[in-house]
């Protein structure tokens, strides 16, 4: 972006599907994929006489979530009707939180390992929480134009948490987003599922541009459900050269009269935003205090239980992993981006290897290359952690070659089997030195060339050799041939 | 028909020792209903034979010594405003003409518990919005005392089955008044709990913060009974109160010693009806001479209370009605006479190249909206939903709601002063008796001040109950209205029931042919 005469300004909204069993007031199941209108009850439809209960869990969830995020927890929350009519919203008024949020004024650290933007803190405004509503489907197939709704997701807890306008580029909404997700898989909180709409990510967008006359902004634009990284990185990127595009025609600035917030959504197949709705003003939803819920008080001793009690989060793991195993900020982000059990499989082989890089090396790219081959989750992976420990300590001990020790890894995932049978049906074995010292002076002997170059001085020459001995021997370690023919050619 | 107009607890003795089967009462109830309700038209909706395949059945495990439930045979008449599984329930509305609710308020699983026998839904004002029920949009229920005057409202068939002698039990629900006022203008005893002593779950909302579901019947005992079945707890109502039900019907009659009553200064003011004053005056002398001192005592904030209530009311009203739109259940207008007419509306404007009139067409979804709720709901509580909507509208919300907000808790603020010094708190229910059917109809406001007395008991979530206590010269009921403390019904019944064992107002009924 630096080499554009604005910077990009974007504060997300994002709304998470708490993995609760059931709903946010009323016992229904959450699942996703069910027949339409089969996780449905006489609450979550607003029939006539129905009313809410507050599931404590959906709460919980919310206060672990953003006590991570570093919010302030007010002692009393409440909860509001957000009133408007939509046929997916059966009671006309969304049950959600208006002024008293259950949380504010957090924070969420973000970093590149790449390096291509500083560590920084995006603000966390708030997160509250609120009922799902339900899903139109609009069936155009039968030419009719049909609208149909399917509310099992109506009532589905939501907890949605908007950052400040805080993020200066795709990279960071990039990594925001990951980190967000990232700490929520880790607190057991959501499944983040973007493809089921788990994760839904709304972008507030506009630019500021440096002018001769100084600083000025472009009406702002919400950009509506985002439902893919890839989507969010393509419409920011689009946005951003549309609002630029715009302004340099007509000039037109936020606050200007006549210029309002503007809501437009993602066509991903023609790579544009377009409009859906121009705000006049904010919308009236006629928010009141819901008179069917009671306030929910959170007293300190509760939170600071909640805090007690937390899973230890992506950032400190990285922290720790560096600083204990003297890994790279890369290796350690590429680990804990895959979860807590690659943490923990880690942290025992670099025990096991007594090297943390080595271990690293081997679990970053051995195992992780095979898992993403195979397809296979950690747990089906047929090396434990004491196993791979195990193999890479003979690297490190030097008893095995790197690549030898490669071979080995495959014989074992391929017929998982343990080191030592791979080891000998491979076999690999440490050389009797007298038989390696007989190998390296038969190849000295075969290669004058090589000899003349290193009596010559150019001691490089005889890695020419080595591959010639391990033709003659697999086990032959290059290290030792290296040393035992240079004695030998020093002694000619 | 020696059977009606005998207290439901006489009645309940009486089935208990096996002097009367459960199907003998159905049947005396159905045959007056039979003769009566066509005047009357306190029904929306009564279905004999089931009540009396339950009524056989309760009378057979009872003749087999079987237990029985607390009230075991006994006929009750519900307001149509809570629902009841598989039975249409209309809130005395179009718009859920023919909704059948999929599932039992908790107040009818409870009395489906104690064996209760539903006899039928009464009639009422939409949505429970009236004091006279002659919102209902499907018919108006006459008073028995004087069949050209109301019943008053909401709940105006529950109280006038009562005085006709069409049910011993009823249960009602009271907003601003709607159980009160009925049984002063009916001459029966009703019982608004404190909010939260007896759950909502499955009555119709028409403003939940102030909605309670109540007892109605010929006698303080009476409700005692019934509300003993009705309170307690409730898991499913978050605003129910988690607090034990105590045994109403074991201390009903005892008296109490040393009672204090409070007389409010600004009740006995300009507008009072001069008979209901001299009334409430003698019910005094009555207390006293059960050895009850009274004293004047004062509510300052009472005299917002009408405003105070058509702000909160109307507010949460607009939002609890929201959901009939259409789209789920209930009513639905025309869809194909409305595309139709959309459709020509659409072509009109373009041959007039009317661009502002296209601009501004209604889509199909927002005139479904629109259509539907013009049809399905009657005036007031098209009045009530726009109120509601105003109020809470942004940049009137604070000088409206949370305005009233805060006067209602000023309001509370002035009982909970008042019962620092008085026991309960006495006064009449209504200013003036049942009024001539159409009398108000036209002028919504002397409506709305028929609530004058009631509706500071909701605002303040506290307990109510209205007596009968006199007949007007033109032998009309009168009504006293009793206040106590939040969850003291048990010392209110008792209190009442004492009155009630001095005087015989409660026993009087009116002459019907």
């Amino acid at each position: 972006m630096s080499d554009q005469p604005y910077d990009l300004i974007i504060g997300l909204e994002t709304h998470v599907q708490l993995a609760t069993e059931t709903k946010l007031f009323c016992g229904c199941g959450t699942k996703f994929g069910e027949p339409p209108n089969t996780q449905t009850c006489p609450v979550c439809i607003g029939m006539p006489g129905s009313l809410p209960v507050m599931n404590r869990e959906a709460f919980r969830l919310s206060l672990k979530t953003a006590i991570a995020l570093n919010c302030t927890i007010p002692e009393f929350t409440k909860w509001d009707r957000k009133q408007y009519y939509y046929p997916d919203l059966p009671k006309g008024y969304q049950i959600s939180q208006f002024d008293l949020p259950m949380s504010q004024n957090g924070h969420l650290a973000i970093s590149d390992p790449k390096g291509r933007f500083a560590a920084k803190r995006i603000g966390i405004i708030r997160a509250h929480l609120e009922e799902d509503a339900g899903k139109s489907l609009h069936d155009e197939a039968a030419g009719k134009a049909d609208t149909r709704i399917d509310l099992n997701r109506t009532g589905t807890p939501l907890l949605e948490i908007v950052s400040a306008p805080d993020i200066r580029s795709q990279e960071e909404t990039r990594a925001y987003l990951t980190e967000l997700k990232l700490m929520l898989t880790y607190l057991g909180v959501s499944d983040c599922n973007m493809q089921e709409g788990s994760l839904r990510v709304d972008a507030n967008v506009n630019l500021h541009i440096q002018t001769p006359q100084g600083k000025i902004a472009t009406p702002i634009v919400e950009i509506k459900n985002l439902n893919s990284f890839r989507f969010i990185e393509r419409a920011l990127a689009y946005e951003a050269k549309r609002q630029y595009e715009i302004w340099q025609a007509t000039g037109k600035k936020l606050g200007d009269p006549g210029v309002f917030k503007q809501t437009r959504g993602w066509d991903d197949a023609k790579g544009t935003t377009f409009a859906q709705r121009e705000k006049e003003e904010s919308s009236d939803y006629r928010y009141f205090p819901d008179p069917d819920l009671c306030p929910v008080i959170t007293p300190a001793a509760q939170v600071e239980e909640v805090r007690q009690g937390l899973a230890e989060l992506p950032a400190a793991i990285r922290q720790r992993l560096e600083k204990s195993h003297g890994i790279t900020p890369y290796d350690s982000d590429v680990i804990v981006a895959q979860g807590r059990t690659l943490v923990d499989y880690y942290e025992e082989v670099a025990k096991i290897a007594g090297d943390g890089k080595k271990a690293a090396n081997w679990v970053t790219q051995e195992v992780l290359r095979v898992l993403n081959d195979q397809g296979w989750t950690l747990a089906q992976f047929p090396l434990t952690a004491a196993v791979l420990g195990g193999l890479v300590k003979l690297v490190v001990a030097g008893e095995l070659e790197v690549t030898r020790a490669k071979e080995v890894f495959n014989d074992m995932v391929a017929n998982k089997r343990s080191a030592a049978e791979s080891m000998q049906a491979l076999g690999i074995g440490k050389v009797d030195s007298s038989e390696l010292e007989a190998i390296c002076r038969e190849i000295v002997a075969a290669n004058p060339k090589i000899v003349a170059d290193v009596k010559a001085g150019k001691q490089q020459a005889v890695g020419a050799l080595l591959g010639q001995a391990k033709k003659k021997n697999p086990n032959a370690n290059p290290n030792d041939v290296r040393r035992i023919c240079l004695e030998i050619i020093e002694k000619m | 028909m020696s059977l009606l107009h005998r207290s439901a607890a006489e009645l309940l003795n009486d089935l208990t020792a096996r002097k009367v089967s459960s199907v003998e009462l159905v049947n005396a109830y159905a045959e007056q209903i039979c003769k009566l309700d066509g005047e009357i038209r306190a029904f929306l909706h009564v279905d004999i034979d089931a009540a009396l395949a339950r009524a056989k059945e309760i009378d057979a495990r009872r003749a087999a010594g079987q237990p029985v439930g607390k009230l075991a045979g006994l006929p009750v008449a519900i307001k149509d405003v809570i629902c009841t599984k598989g039975v249409r329930t209309t809130c005395g509305s179009k718009m859920l003409e023919k909704f059948v609710p999929p599932y039992d308020a908790t107040v009818v699983e409870k009395l489906h518990a104690a064996d209760a026998v539903l006899i039928g839904k009464t009639n009422m004002d939409e949505f429970a919005m009236g004091g006279s029920t002659e919102n209902s949009a499907y018919f108006k229920t006459t008073n028995p005392w004087d069949t050209t005057r109301v019943p008053g409202g909401s709940s105006g068939g529950a109280a006038a089955c009562l005085a006709a002698g069409m049910a011993p039990l009823s249960i009602g629900t009271d907003t601003g008044g709607s159980i009160r006022q009925p049984a002063a203008f009916c001459g029966v005893t009703g019982l608004k709990p404190t909010y939260g002593r007896v759950s909502r779950y499955g009555l119709v909302a028409f403003a939940s913060s102030l909605d309670q579901i109540g007892p109605m019947g010929c006698s303080a005992e009476d409700c005692a009974l019934l509300l003993e079945v009705l309170a307690g707890h409730d898991p499913r109502d978050s605003t129910s109160a988690n607090l034990a039900t105590p045994e109403y019907t074991k201390t009903v009659n005892q008296p109490l010693a040393g009672l204090k009553l409070g007389l409010v200064r600004e009740h006995f003011g300009p507008g009072l009806n001069g008979e209901i004053d001299a009334a409430v005056r003698e019910v005094v002398k009555v207390y006293q001479s059960l050895g009850a001192t009274v004293k004047d005592i004062s509510l300052p904030y009472s005299k917002y209370g009408i405003a105070t209530y058509y702000i909160i009311a109307p507010s949460e009203a607009s939002s609890n009605l929201a959901r009939y739109d259409g789209v789920h259940y209930g009513y639905r207008t025309d869809e194909k006479a409305m595309l139709e007419a959309l459709a020509v509306e659409q072509k009109r404007y373009e041959a007039e190249t009317n661009a502002k009139k296209l601009a501004d067409l209604d889509t199909p979804l927002i005139r479904l909206y629109r259509q539907t709720r013009a049809e399905g709901f009657g005036p007031e509580v098209k009045r009530r939903i726009m109120l509601g909507t105003y109020t809470l509208s942004a940049g009137y919300y604070d000088a409206y709601y949370l305005k009233a907000l805060k006067v209602r808790r000023l309001i509370r603020g002035d009982y909970d002063k008042a019962f620092e010094e008085v026991d309960f708190i006495v006064g009449p229910t209504t200013p003036s008796p049942a009024f001539k059917l159409g009398e108000k109809t036209d002028d919504p406001l002397s409506m709305y001040l028929e609530d004058l007395y009631t509706v500071t008991t909701n605002l303040a979530g506290i307990g109510g109950i209205s007596i009968p206590c006199g007949l007007t010269k033109a032998n009309l009921p009168i009504g006293l209205q009793m206040q106590c403390r939040p969850f003291d019904e048990e010392r209110l019944l008792r209190a009442a029931a004492m009155f009630q064992r001095a005087t015989d107002w409660h026993t009087k009924r009116p002459a019907l042919s």
